[in-house]
């Protein structure tokens, strides 16, 4: 290769280095800024400040969630897998609500460690399959898990 | 191998050689395009939980796939800019560019629209969603740079030098989902394992996922030789095409 091609070249890919190492270093710094929610661990452990808007996500503990029949008021636990945490929420939830799926809530942490959301988003993930399928799953784990057990990530469908 | 690069750099070669290939390439594209949707949209299963709403991954995958394969082949025409100073190199950077934009807008909109009945809302200011946004910005950019000035050699540096500082988001956007919590999905398809998905919902995907990229091959040869005879026009051979093309 020509000399004037190869320094210019060395130039393009320093720049390259160099610009991916601030945008690395930036993005790290604001790591917790970058994410959308807190996990119920990262509750747990104190992370997230209380009384200030935040966001809160995880899955919906299965059995954990308990209408009120009077009103639009839901209460349901969302955890990890390690720890949870309890959200409660008035209003109309999506159509992907349910014991099992992930959810992003939005509200605020108060002092007795409630969850109190004015919003919840379903989150979905990246599993697709046919409802026969899903329907052949449920029947397989149901029969080699105990009842009650909320299984992991995995067999969480 | 180098003989063929610095004759792909000669506008002329590329102009007859995009002729022979732009048959094929939208005839191959318009037939995986229309077999991948036709499949996907109406005879592949529902999904177990968002039902037929799912559907629009058939569109929205294709064009988010694409919009950042157009990015990363902006950048390699870019350093090619910068390093070779190979005109050709920036007339695919500037002919494609708006159609970059478009497959973002098109990944961003169908995303929204998928997003409002499964997640709940229309947007969220997530990591995924606001990097592919960044992304339709930098597209924006990049037209908007190009047009801005008139000299052909320093509007070309300066557009690569663009492009290159914005290919850092391109890895952004693939590994937001691991590296922060968001409200969108990880990848259904990983390199390294099975797809999260069965065959018959990831086949009629991947071939329309080939389909646009033809299509796209089509578009950006349509584009560049338009370019080419912009740039070109004073020249011998772009004079015969167009007297030969009259009589």
């Amino acid at each position: 290769m020509h000399p004037i091609r190869k320094k210019r070249l060395t130039i393009v890919l320093f720049l390259l280095a160099g610009i991916a190492v601030a945008v690395g270093l930036t993005t790290y710094a604001l790591r917790q800024n970058i994410n959308l929610f807190y996990d119920p661990s990262q509750i747990a452990a104190g992370d997230a400040p209380l009384d200030v808007r935040i966001r809160a996500g995880g899955m919906v503990e299965e059995g954990s969630v308990q209408r009120d029949p009077e009103s639009l008021k839901v209460e349901f636990r969302v955890t990890d897998f390690n720890s949870s945490v309890l959200v409660e929420y008035t209003g109309i939830l999506p159509d992907l609500f349910a014991e099992g799926q992930g959810v992003v809530a939005m509200g605020r942490l108060n002092a007795s460690g409630r969850f109190v959301a004015d919003q919840v988003l379903a989150k979905h993930d990246e599993n697709y399959m046919p409802p026969e399928v899903a329907e052949a799953l449920e029947r397989a784990s149901a029969g080699t898990h105990k009842a009650g057990d909320s299984g992991g990530p995995e067999t969480a469908y | 191998m180098w003989q063929l690069f610095h004759k792909l750099g000669s506008p002329k070669w590329f102009f007859g050689i995009a002729n022979r290939l732009m048959p094929w390439l939208l005839l191959g594209g318009v037939a995986l395009l229309f077999a991948g949707l036709i499949w996907g949209l109406a005879f592949a299963p529902q999904d177990y939980l968002q039902g037929n709403s799912y559907r629009i991954i058939f569109i929205h995958v294709p064009s988010a796939f694409l919009a950042q394969s157009v990015y990363i082949m902006m950048a390699v025409a870019a350093a090619v800019t910068l390093v070779w100073r190979m005109k050709l190199a920036d007339v695919f950077v500037k002919s494609v560019a708006p159609v970059g934009a478009v497959l973002t807008f098109l990944a961003l909109f169908t995303g929204a629209v998928w997003g409002k009945p499964t997640w709940g809302t229309w947007w969220i200011w997530d990591a995924r969603l606001t990097s592919m946004l960044i992304l339709l910005f930098l597209y924006f950019g990049v037209i908007a740079l190009g047009a801005a000035i008139s000299d052909e050699k320093s509007s070309a540096r300066a557009v690569a030098v663009l492009v290159l500082v914005g290919v850092v988001n391109i890895p952004i956007i693939k590994y937001s989902v691991e590296w922060w919590n968001t409200l969108h999905q990880p990848a259904t398809f990983k390199l390294t394992e099975k797809p999260s998905m069965p065959a018959e919902m990831w086949v009629p995907l991947l071939l329309s996922v080939l389909g646009l990229y033809l299509i796209f091959g089509w578009f950006a040869c349509l584009r560049m030789q338009t370019e080419i005879l912009i740039r070109e026009r004073r020249t011998r051979w772009v004079k015969e095409l167009v007297l030969a093309g009259r009589s």
